[in-house]
């Protein structure tokens, strides 16, 4: 299904090599075939730690397929910044989503779901859903 | 009426204050936070003058919007998206007016500081710059002078506090005894608008 279009997935983290990691990790784990679209947004444009809403508005645009990109941060400035982008109207591509998610397993929840050509809705619930899987 | 140069004053009059404060800034978000809340406004401030000399923007809205998008994308912590949501908000509530009154710009604010509250989700009390700006706002009323002192005393007032929003809270009982960076950061913002008052 090669014609179809995927939704792209940005990973906001306050570490570049968090975010490409987790990237990397999520693309592994949802195993060949279709090519998920994933960006990681990590650090500041300067490489410290942090969060950069010109990263984040670069990595969600190289995403975009036209089915919509689910964010999903860490904490603090990248949420902020990411809110704050989404309410600003025209910096972050049409139907892009703050996620709720934890960052690494909602990550892998999204990729995996979003490999299945899945809609937004259903990246999102798989991401969200990720919070409810124990591990003791 | 206030009009597009005033509220350049205003931020350049902001850009001079945290260039002077920034240690003291820093120094404050040691403690409590991760040590950078200085030298992020520093960048961010300094990238606000540098786009409106650039760009010069012609009514109080639009120096406002610009401000605000340049700390959104300069500040690279918080504190770029708050005090960005801040200026934006104010600045679009603004609208394409020339010249604005002291009492609509009090409105304006007061939608600014409503919008940093739903961003950050802090409430009066949880040691935040909205601690210094509700009582900023609700002073705007009276003149610029009594915003800038209702800022500095609510930004005092946050030292007995425990921090309940950000890094600080992760800290618990043990971020009593601190004043906080934000608030302290707000009153400095409130402080450069009397500043540009003449007050």
């Amino acid at each position: 299904m090669s014609d179809e279009r995927l939704v792209g997935i940005v990973l906001v983290s306050h570490s570049a090599e968090v975010a490409a990691s987790v990237a990397a990790l999520a693309k592994a784990l949802s195993g060949g075939g279709t090519e998920v679209p994933v960006a990681p947004a990590g650090g500041t444009e300067g490489g410290g730690f942090g969060t950069s809403a010109e990263l984040i508005s670069a990595a969600a645009a190289s995403v975009d397929r036209g089915a919509g990109v689910a964010l999903l941060t860490d904490l603090g400035s990248a949420v902020l910044t990411v809110k704050a982008l989404l309410a600003e109207g025209d910096e972050l591509p049409e139907n892009s989503r703050l996620v709720d998610a934890p960052f690494v397993e909602g990550a892998v929840a999204a990729v995996v779901t979003a490999a299945t050509g899945a809609d937004l809705e259903a990246v999102e619930a798989a991401a969200v859903e990720a919070y409810s899987y124990r591990k003791v | 009426m206030l009009d597009a140069d005033f509220f350049r004053r205003w931020m350049t009059a902001t850009a001079a204050l945290v260039d002077r404060e920034a240690e003291r800034l820093t120094a404050l978000d040691s403690p409590i936070g991760d040590a950078d809340h200085g030298t992020n406004l520093q960048r961010g401030f300094t990238a606000v003058t540098a786009a409106l000399e650039e760009e010069k923007p012609d009514t109080p809205g639009a120096v406002l919007t610009l401000a605000g998008r340049r700390l959104i994308s300069t500040v690279g912590g918080a504190s770029g998206p708050l005090y960005g949501t801040l200026l934006r908000r104010t600045g679009k509530a603004l609208g394409d007016a020339a010249e604005v009154s002291a009492e609509q710009l009090a409105e304006a604010l007061r939608t600014g500081v409503d919008a940093v509250r739903t961003l950050g989700g802090a409430a009066p009390g949880d040691k935040t710059m909205i601690d210094a700006l509700v009582p900023a706002v609700d002073a705007l009323g009276d003149s610029f002078a009594a915003a800038r002192d209702a800022a500095d005393e609510g930004a005092r007032a946050t030292t007995p506090l425990q921090a309940r929003k950000g890094r600080a809270s992760y800290l618990g009982e043990r971020s009593i005894g601190h004043q906080d960076p934000g608030a302290t950061s707000s009153a400095l913002v409130m402080a450069a608008l009397a500043e540009a008052a003449g007050e």
